[in-house]
């Protein structure tokens, strides 16, 4: 029994892609890892994480967590305000806005994906940063970075919860109608939660997508080694103190930028675990059986 | 037309000496999809508790019929109803008619079984909530009635917690024909809703429809003749009729299979039967 030699062929072609993009991950992980060990066993993971006073590597301390508040930060204070939002102009193009409107916003999102990290940042220093500065200065601070990374992953949310409500089957919502039940009622109670798992995809794309961004946020976070106090003070992010001290790095300090690596990956995986986890919970209560 | 009705009244008449006033009366009921008439001047009397099956070839507008009785049409872009539907004594045809009140009043059975990505419980309990029905005990007897109005409980009652989309089809069905009835309608209208089951489902929804019989007024549409001659009182019989579905012969059941008036009708009953 040979299976026709299509199928041997597009069975092997998959498990070579699936093969490369693997081993290309795992390639990048063992490389920072290894990059990181001297800095790692030199200076023990405890210093990292909070047991040196201050984040100085070229007097030899190397204090990660005020970047990584920083990070989480940024990220909770981004998704917060651009989850709700998204899926919300979602359920506006989806159930409630004309044709033609809802077309013309689509456009408007997807413009909106294309834009490049560089440019937002360009605009948020010239136009967001001296904004909130006229409020309470300095204005470079974890608000405009919050704001500027809203705007980047907001299509993300929008457009992945949209495709996930368009996946909904037509059959709940007639049901619904057949049963009665009003608009809102049919949309928040029926469609929406039959959409929840698309919808929970695309917010962590999206919280994905605003812990890895630096250029936005390096340039109008400010850039301060500090935890992030308030609003309104000036922090830095992990990826931004990789990016502004890479070009000058050597030696440990050099390796302790790749621990500062690692911490982003481990933020991430840490991001996934506990997506599947809160998923895992979903199935069992809600969705498919 | 007028021969038409005079000959459903006396066959009407064999039955019942004296027919109580219908529930549903439509007049001139014409369905369209823009330019295009899929249902004309339909004229039919359904008497209260009755279970009417209505049958005919595909594509001569049983589903279209049976939407516009509860207004399900309205959701279908394009589509537009003439004449009137008296349930009631209401024309539930008016603009000002408030659907969800009429839909909880003429429920809907579809083909294939929709019960929502939830719980088996919270499938009937949500509508139950939108429709204003208070108190979490109240909700729990009504779950537990209906589901045992289906014959259901004893299958789920350890797994009202469960995804719905676990239940087989034709569990699935009862499911939501219990769902239905737990916002008592007067009407239900079903569209096939047997025809996505295997013949013991099948047989099981069946059973329900006749049990049901008497206290809620069925509709159902069906493509199995036998069926039809099984579950119901009346049996309607549509026909394309100069491009459009018309309602050719409506009468008590046995008369239709035994003496149909109509040539279509004759044709459709014994074509199948020899
Ligand atoms: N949404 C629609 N848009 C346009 N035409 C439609 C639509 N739905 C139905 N029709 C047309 O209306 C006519 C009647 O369709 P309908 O679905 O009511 O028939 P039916 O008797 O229920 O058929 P079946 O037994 O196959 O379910 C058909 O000619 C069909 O092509
Ligand atoms: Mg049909």
């Amino acid at each position: 029994m040979s299976r026709p030699i299509n199928d041997t062929l597009l069975v092997w072609g998959l498990r070579a892609c699936g093969a490369v993009s693997g081993s290309v991950v795992l390639l990048i992980a063992v490389f920072v890892f290894k990059e990181a060990w001297p800095a790692l066993r030199e200076i023990g993971p405890l210093r990292f994480l909070g047991a040196d006073p201050s984040w100085h590597p070229v007097e030899g301390v190397f204090n990660l967590t005020p970047m990584a508040a920083a990070t989480l930060a940024v990220t909770v204070g981004a998704v917060a305000l651009a989850a709700p939002l998204g899926v919300l102009s979602a359920v506006f193009c989806h159930a409630y806005a004309p044709r033609w409107a809802a077309g013309a916003y689509r456009r408007l999102i997807e413009l909106l994906a294309g834009v490049p990290s560089v440019v937002y940042g360009f605009w948020g220093l010239v136009v967001l940063v001296p904004l909130v500065a006229q409020w309470r200065p300095p204005g470079a601070s974890l608000l405009s970075g919050v704001l500027i990374l809203a705007v980047m992953i907001l299509p993300t949310v929008a457009l992945l919860s949209e495709a996930a409500l368009k996946n909904v089957p037509r059959d709940y919502a007639r049901g619904a109608a057949a049963l009665g039940l009003s608009r809102w009622a049919t949309l928040w109670r029926v469609v929406l939660p039959a959409a929840r798992p698309g919808i929970a995809t695309g917010v962590l794309l999206a919280t994905g997508r605003a812990i890895g961004e630096t250029m936005a946020v390096l340039m109008v976070c400010g850039n301060v080694v500090q935890l992030p106090g308030s609003l309104l003070a000036p922090v830095r992010t992990l990826t931004a103190n990789i990016a502004l001290e890479m070009g000058y790095a050597y030696g440990v300090h050099r390796s302790a930028l790749f621990v500062t690596g690692v911490l982003l990956l481990a933020l991430v995986a840490g991001l996934v675990l506990l997506a599947e986890w809160l998923s895992r919970g979903d199935v069992r209560g809600t969705a498919h059986g | 037309m007028n021969r038409d009705a005079a000959l459903r009244l006396t066959a009407f008449d064999d039955v019942s000496p004296r027919p109580a006033p219908p529930l549903i009366r439509t007049c001139c009921l014409s369905v369209h999809y823009g330019a295009k008439t899929a249902v004309r001047d339909v004229e039919l009397d359904i008497a209260e508790g009755a279970v009417t099956a209505l049958i005919g070839p595909s594509g001569c507008g049983k589903s279209s019929f049976l939407y516009s009785l509860n207004r399900m049409t309205d959701l279908i872009p394009g589509c537009r109803v003439t004449g009137a539907v008296r349930i009631d004594g209401t024309d539930v045809c008016e603009p000002g008619v408030d659907t969800v009140l009429l839909r909880r009043r003429v429920g809907m059975i579809f083909q294939k079984p929709n019960p929502f990505p939830m719980s088996i419980r919270r499938n009937i309990e949500l509508p139950l909530k939108e429709h204003g029905v208070r108190g979490r005990a109240r909700r729990a007897e009504v779950v537990e009635t209906v589901l045992r109005d289906v014959g259901l409980w004893d299958e789920v009652k350890d797994r009202l917690h469960a995804p719905a989309q676990g239940l087989s089809g034709g569990q699935q069905q009862r499911l939501c024909i219990a769902r239905a009835l737990a916002l008592e309608p007067r009407v239900l209208l079903m569209d096939e809703p047997c025809s996505a089951l295997d013949p013991i489902a099948s047989g099981v929804v069946e059973d329900l429809i006749r049990r049901l019989r008497g206290r809620v007024t069925l509709l159902v549409v069906t493509h199995n003749l036998a069926q039809a001659r099984r579950i119901a009182d009346a049996t309607g019989v549509f026909w394309v009729r100069d491009g459009a579905g018309a309602l050719v012969e409506h009468g008590p059941t046995d008369a239709v299979f035994e003496r149909p008036a109509a040539e279509e009708t004759r044709r459709y009953v014994t074509g199948l039967h020899g």
